[in-house]
């Protein structure tokens, strides 16, 4: 598997950290309810098709990087940087 | 007063020369980390042009000579190889010193290229890592940064902890790439 | 037979390798099945599960029968195929799953017990009694049915592996794969080439006819040699592609030195990881057998194999060959024969027309029914509609049509297309990113039309990569159509083979159809049909024509099973090449490493880290001597300890403080310059992720520590807190872990340790407790932290690691003079059990800041990561188990870690646990063992007693809770 570093390019798989689903950059204000943290923390869809987590590139520029990826056919439809996509949604 | 004697990451570790590939420290004066104020990448590229004589280094660059090098480490960020710092950088960067952070090695020799891809996950032939390219990519299981600093040469920064392995591992690629002949 | 001026082989060159003892004569270019053949030895092997004299049955790497063991002790390599292992002097070849011997197996009783060793036989035999699974049953499947074996020794080979990229992979070097790779490479592509034999050119070496008016196999060492000359090609023989995997990625063995007598430092394998921008498949086709009564015995190959073994090694496998066929390409290989002066007793063909003999018979209508001779073939029987008949023989070449080599295409998760036209599945392209077919391997069985679409393939790939192609010059070639009818199995009793080399035959499909196995996959499973090293290369579509057959139904509807990753064995050494000893994982070396061990340290591994455990002086010959030593010496002295393991990561910027406050549970942007806090830092979920100080040296300028094991994830959960959740943040972070050596200086006499060392004066106003700065320590900067982790008056310096080993020897020297000395991590380990500070083993990823009684450390007035979470119900109050100290009271006074804690009174289950130690050491300053331990609702239970109950190392202890903190609590000592 290969991964794009939107800095570095192409990259093995080996280079990357894999952490989860990219809900996770939609952090919950401190006071939302236990139902939205829960949701945050613990609930997570298991897509058959397009979804899109979070992959930190540890053996190589440090970049935290958002990854659309579709589970069926394993295709990597899209790779950006997780400042950028924090930025644009904040 | 107490007396504080140095030792460099490699020492009784290197030059290894193994069939037409050599491998040697190459420790610089000085190592530093510039990690860019946010926002402010134009202006330290125009102070460290000033200072040193190089541009901020683009993502999988490196700029300079082999006299004093930036080398791209990241977003906004760039290894100062050779010289002490200008402080002046300060204004525009964090200014980290790392000199006695990271083993640095240079790979040299027909063969190289056949060594490091025995190690390294990354294209580093000539046809699209050509001199002044660099990669932070992984050398084993290592981190490491390699930048081509000649038609058959590559400078390699590991952290200095793992000197040991980092010349082990390199030494193994060199003894089999040799073998092959 | 060796056929005089046939054959490749190096005639100049002879080799003399050993087959079960016996010197068998080759030359330079065999393979061990063809240096058996030209030495009529016909009994290679025995099979696995019947133990039926096997032989020789193709000449490739899919290989059925012929698995050898090869070499002996360290070197022994199993189930290695007699067709792809080349010979060398002194190779030792053995036969193997045979006893006492190849010529008188005991074992072949198992082909009289056939009635009983049919499909499912394991589950139906195997069921009772449950006690006679493991001790019974499976030694005697395991002794009785197999392969080889290994020597049980340590492999001392060397093994490597690699990484290559590429424009364009060319899979396969026939007739399409040199096309597709010269039309790629003279366009200007980066152009990979792999091959699994040695010599390039595929079946153009295995047969006889012309390319351009030249011998085919000249016309692919022309066309190899031009390759090898371009600068953009790479051409790689013995390798064989075995996998296909995500984003261009393929897995190819390279067969480096296991063909030569002396590896010279050379690896034996190499496992390439290959990327390439386009793959073309042209791995060629397999040609099918035809299953009937007793097609397995030695001297039965298929046709193409003979002919192989005729044109490129000069070998007729046969005095007096028979072929079997039910396509024209069965009469090439008596055409072949004839030409070569071996005699050609007929050509049996199942169809009603065909080509003309040309000096030999040619019998149309005809099926081989049976055969004879049972370590070598005698005779062939046949069956026309005029009857049965009986021909001498002793060597049967068997044509079923052939089957594209479609497995790669097949692996991620691509279904091949049944085609009509070849009755075969054939690839279709796309099934793989990126990879596009050509040749057999597409169904195209010419030598013209697999040219062609060479070219083609190839053409388009470039084209597609940007590269601009011009006229493609196809040489002409052979273009004969393919004329085949399906035969699968020949109809009758008697056991007809399918798969050879798991001993699955025609009725074991029918069984298992029977039993109501009819999915391809069950039945596969039921039956074992595929499922032995060769994957059923040779045998699946003969299986699921039957099982169609069985079943009623079409091919295509039956479907096939999977073909997943490797397309040949891989062995595991190859796969794990330069993961042997240290090479396992990067080995880590404080400065002071050198220094401990010449001090007789043993060291402990601390994740990848070495580290002292304890320093043996003169007379002790225990390690807990030395320990009790070091803690009094630190208690008393002063003692030196190395902890440039920690993680320190140096965060700098106008929002460093706002980063660490939203990272920390405590506040540190309040914290003043010259000042190091405490902090603790939790995961989003509320547990508590890692402790450690930060210090802050400047306005915008702090350097935080964090344990050694959890130095990378905290490093990268301050990149993802940043990057993800706080990209406006104006911070910057970078590790200097390695920058600094850093060590502990602890003790009432710490302070006159450094005092002669460090250029500064140090008193309680310039260096009060959890106070820092920059000192000069021999001119060189360095930075003085007064931090304790033992409880004493205690200190960490630092300085730039190139200056550790001297700093550390300066810092022995001095600690020495004042009856200190250097303590090593189990000392450390009482040290801090004393004085109640906390580990990994306490904030080990379940605990809260609530159960390490630090819940007042989540400061209410702002946010921070877990803060949220750490509030909810459950995670705080008297249910939890807190953090409590144990004091063994009891008669037994030794305490372990990992042991259970219960009410005093209370049977020691499950049940009744209240909780568990989590550290332990035997402390010199109270003379008793001390424990940490988490206790449900401890903090109100100190005072109480509770039973230690260690199940696994049978320790029963009566301990009295307490406070964790054993050793000074007012901590008078560290601020002293």
């Amino acid at each position: 598997m290969r991964l794009t570093c939107p800095h570095c390019g192409e990259r093995d798989r080996r280079e990357f950290y894999y952490q989860g689903d990219a809900v996770a950059l939609n952090r919950p204000d401190p006071e939302a309810s236990d139902v939205v943290w829960d949701d945050y923390l613990h609930n997570r869809d298991n897509p058959a098709g397009v979804t899109r987590d979070l992959w930190y590139h540890e053996g190589g520029c440090g970049a935290w990087i958002v990854v659309t990826r579709n589970t069926l056919t394993h295709e990597v439809l899209a790779t950006e940087l997780a400042s950028d996509v924090t930025e644009v949604s904040a | 007063m107490v007396e504080l004697l140095a030792k460099t990451p490699c020492e009784g570790l290197l030059p290894i020369s193994v069939g037409n590939v050599s491998l040697a420290e190459d420790l610089p004066v000085s190592l530093t980390m510039l990690t860019v104020h946010k926002g402010r990448l134009e202006a330290c590229s125009e102070l460290l042009k000033s200072a040193h004589g190089m541009a901020m280094p683009k993502p999988n660059r490196a700029t300079g000579t082999a006299a004093a090098r930036a080398i791209w480490f990241g977003r906004d960020q760039a290894m100062l190889v050779g010289p002490a710092p200008n402080w002046s950088l300060k204004n525009e960067a964090a200014v980290v010193d790392q000199s006695d952070a990271w083993a640095v090695v240079k790979l040299e020799g027909v063969g190289a290229e056949d060594v490091l891809a025995r190690l390294v996950p990354v294209n580093v032939r000539t046809a699209t890592f050509k001199r002044g390219h660099t990669a932070r990519t992984m050398l084993g299981h290592m981190t490491v940064s390699i930048t081509r600093v000649g038609e058959q040469a590559f400078q390699i920064m590991a952290f200095r902890s793992m000197a040991k392995t980092l010349v082990h591992d390199l030494q193994r690629a060199m003894e089999s790439v040799a073998a092959r002949g | 037979m060796r056929i005089a001026g046939k054959g490749q082989v190096d005639r100049g060159t002879p080799v003399s390798f050993t087959f079960d003892g016996h010197t068998v004569q080759g030359f330079v270019g065999d393979t061990v099945a063809s240096a058996l053949l030209a030495n009529d030895i016909k009994l290679v092997a025995r099979s696995f599960k019947y133990h039926r004299p096997r032989g020789v049955m193709g000449a490739g790497s899919e290989e059925a029968n012929a698995l050898v063991t090869v070499g002996r002790g360290a070197h022994q390599e199993p189930n290695v195929r007699a067709t792809t292992q080349e010979v060398y002097d002194g190779l030792e070849v053995r036969s193997q799953n045979r006893w006492p011997s190849l010529d008188v197996d005991l074992l072949a009783i198992n082909d009289l017990a056939a009635p009983f060793l049919g499909a499912g036989f394991y589950y139906k035999t195997f069921m009772w009694p449950k006690a006679f699974w493991e001790r019974v049953y499976e030694p005697i499947i395991r002794r009785s049915a197999g392969l080889g074996a290994l020597s049980g020794e340590h492999n001392e080979g060397i093994y490597e592996k690699a990484f290559a990229f590429c424009d364009v992979l060319v899979i396969g070097a026939g007739p399409a794969g040199l096309m597709a790779a010269l039309t790629a490479a003279r366009a200007g592509a980066d152009v990979l080439l792999a091959d699994e034999d040695s010599v390039l050119g595929g079946r153009l070496n295995g047969e006889r006819e012309e390319i351009d008016g030249i011998p085919a196999a000249v016309w692919a060492a022309d066309v190899v040699d031009e390759l090898a000359a371009m600068p953009n090609v790479r051409l790689m023989s013995r390798t064989t592609v075995t996998g296909a995997y995500d984003q261009g990625t393929f897995g190819a063995l390279e067969r480096v030195s296991n063909h030569l007598s002396g590896a010279n430092g050379r690896p034996l394998e190499c496992f390439w990881r290959i990327v390439a921008k386009h793959a073309i498949l042209c791995a060629g086709a397999i040609e099918r057998p035809i299953a009937f009564k007793n097609n397995d015995r030695p001297g039965i190959m298929g046709a193409a194999a003979v002919r192989t073994y005729l044109h490129r090694y000069g070998v007729a496998p046969g005095r007096a060959v028979t072929v079997f066929t039910n396509n024209d390409d069965g009469h090439r290989t008596a055409r072949d024969l004839k030409a070569a002066g071996v005699h050609v007793t007929a050509v049996l063909d199942s169809r009603k027309d065909g080509p003309d003999g040309q000096g030999y018979p040619v019998i149309y209508g005809a099926e081989v029914c049976d055969t004879g001779g049972r370590k070598a073939l005698e005779s062939v029987s046949y069956r026309t509609v005029s009857g049965e008949e009986k021909l001498g023989t002793d060597c049967l070449a068997v044509s079923g049509g052939w089957n594209p080599t479609v497995h790669l295409t097949c692996h991620m998760n691509g279904r091949p297309e049944w085609r009509e036209d070849i009755q075969s599945f054939g690839p279709v392209d796309g099934m793989v990113p990126g990879l596009t077919t050509a040749g057999a391997g597409n169904g195209t069985f010419s030598t013209m039309g697999a040219m062609q679409e060479g070219a083609a393939k190839a053409k388009a790939a470039v084209e597609a990569l940007g590269f601009e192609v011009g006229d493609v010059d196809l040489p002409s070639a052979e273009d004969a159509p393919y004329n085949m009818e399906p035969l699968w199995a020949v109809a009758g009793r008697g056991r007809a083979w399918l798969d050879f080399q798991n001993d699955v035959t025609v009725k074991d499909v029918k069984q298992a159809a029977t039993e109501n196995f009819r999915s391809v996959e069950h039945m596969k499973r039921y039956s074992t049909q595929g499922m032995a090293p060769d994957q059923g290369k040779n045998s699946n579509m003969g299986a699921l024509a039957v099982l169609a057959d069985a079943t009623g139904r079409g091919i295509p509807e039956t479907g096939t099973t999977t073909f997943r990753p490797p397309f040949v064995p891989v062995s595991i050494a190859a796969l794990g090449a330069g993961g042997q000893g240290v090479g396992f994982a990067p080995e880590r070396f404080t400065t002071s490493h050198d220094a401990s061990v010449t001090d007789g340290a043993p060291m402990i591994e601390a994740g990848l880290w070495y580290r002292p455990s304890f320093y043996p002086k003169a007379g002790e010959t225990k390690w807990r001597q030395s320990c009790d030593r070091e803690v009094q010496m630190v208690r008393n002295a002063v003692g030196i300890c190395d902890v440039s393991t920690l993680g320190k990561i140096d965060i700098q910027g106008s929002d460093a403080g706002a980063l660490l406050d939203f990272v920390y549970t405590n506040t540190f942007s309040t914290l003043k310059v010259g000042k190091v806090r405490y902090g603790l830092m939790l995961r989003e979920d509320g547990t508590v992720m890692d402790d450690g100080t930060t210090a802050r040296l400047g306005e915008e300028h702090f350097v935080m520590t964090t344990t050694t094991a959890a130095a990378g994830p905290v490093m990268r959960h301050l990149e993802y807190v940043y990057q993800c959740l706080r990209p406006e943040l104006d911070v910057s972070m970078v590790s200097v872990t390695e920058q600094w050596a850093q060590f502990a200086v602890a003790g009432p006499k710490s302070r006159e340790v450094l005092s002669g060392i460090v250029g500064e004066e140090i008193d309680n106003e310039s260096f009060s407790f959890m106070g820092c700065g920059e000192v000069s320590v021999g001119g060189v900067r360095g930075r003085l932290f007064r931090i304790s982790f033992s409880g004493e008056h205690a200190y960490e310096i630092a300085v730039p690691a190139r200056y550790g080993e001297s700093l550390y020897q300066v810092l022995v020297q001095k600690a020495e003079a004042l009856g200190g000395g250097a303590y090593g991590m189990e000392a450390l380990n009482v040290l801090r059990i004393e004085k109640g500070f906390i580990t990994h083993s306490e904030i080990h990823g379940r605990t809260t800041a609530f159960d390490i009684g630090m819940e007042r450390m989540v400061s209410t007035k702002k946010d921070c990561i877990g803060k949220t979470m750490s509030e909810r119900p459950g995670l705080s109050g008297a249910e939890r188990e807190q953090l409590v100290g144990l004091k063994p009271v009891g008669a037994v006074k030794q305490l372990t870690a990992g042991a259970h804690l219960f009410e005093v009174d209370a049977e020691p289950v499950r049940e009744n646990e209240l909780g568990y130690t989590t550290s332990v050491g035997f402390s010199p300053t109270f003379e008793s063992f001390l424990g940490l331990a988490f206790l449900r609702n401890g903090r109100a239970r100190h005072g109480e007693q509770v039973m230690m109950v260690d199940h696994l190392r049978g320790v029963t202890a009566r301990c009295e809770v307490c406070d964790p903190v054993f050793f000074d609590p007012e901590g008078g000592r560290m601020r002293g």
